[in-house]
């Protein structure tokens, strides 16, 4: 009977997870909502299992699953998230800080030659770059 | 002949499968189709999960086992993929 609980604790994560990804507004939080929860939501199925058949050679490869799962979760994420980055997939318009952004900024000024004003040109130059891609 | 407790959890497991094909159809750029099928793949390890208590037959664990190192290989190579071809 604790399996099945566990089992709809999880399922229960899974679907805010679901519906985390259909209504945030862009891919950062999509993946934020997606990638924790739902990753939270298939250990406790798995630990379900394991509840289920009591058994120690199954306890021990739900473990080796789940370990495997939150090993490789954040690592797919990190991957992902950087690649739409980096090809300018467009934040929400609600987003309030973009400090990466600004770390760019900061490289393209350098690169610049020096005479007019590095802060606003080069924020100004590298929003229309990121516009463009 | 009624289902048991495993077949309806394994019901409920339809619907966040249905909401990331949602998002998966949805897109709007490849990253996030990325990401909902990563979700989606999550999904099936914890149905094969469920599928395995329904049936009360542990092999299925191998199964959500390989399916979370395939998910995470084709994630990898879809990241590698995306920074080659450059902007979308």
């Amino acid at each position: 009977m604790i399996a099945f609980a566990v089992a709809v604790v999880g399922i229960a994560f899974m679907v805010i997870a679901g519906i985390g990804l259909l209504r945030m507004p862009d891919l950062p939080t999509r993946m934020h909502a997606s990638s924790k929860a739902g990753t939270l939501g298939a250990a406790l199925v798995l630990a379900a299992v394991a509840l289920h058949f009591g058994d120690a050679a199954i306890a021990v490869r739900v473990a080796v699953v789940c370990v495997f799962l939150l090993l490789t979760a954040p690592v797919a994420s990190h991957v992902i998230a950087r690649a739409a980055y980096r090809t300018g997939v467009p934040l929400s318009p609600e987003t309030v800080i973009d400090e990466l952004e600004e770390h760019r900024c900061r490289g393209l000024a350098r690169d610049e030659p020096p005479g007019d004003d590095p802060d606003s040109s080069a924020s100004e130059g590298s929003e229309r770059d990121r516009r463009k891609l | 002949m009624t289902a048991s407790l495993g077949e309806i959890l394994l019901a409920l497991l339809g619907l966040p499968l249905l909401l990331g094909f949602v998002r998966l159809v949805l897109g709007p750029s490849l990253p996030d189709r990325v990401v909902a099928l990563d979700f989606m793949t999550a999904v099936a390890v914890a149905a094969s999960g469920l599928w395995a208590i329904a049936t009360d037959n542990p092999v299925f664990l191998d199964v959500a086992m390989v399916l979370a190192l395939i998910t995470f290989v084709g994630t990898v190579a879809f990241a590698r993929y995306l920074e080659r071809r450059g902007s979308s």
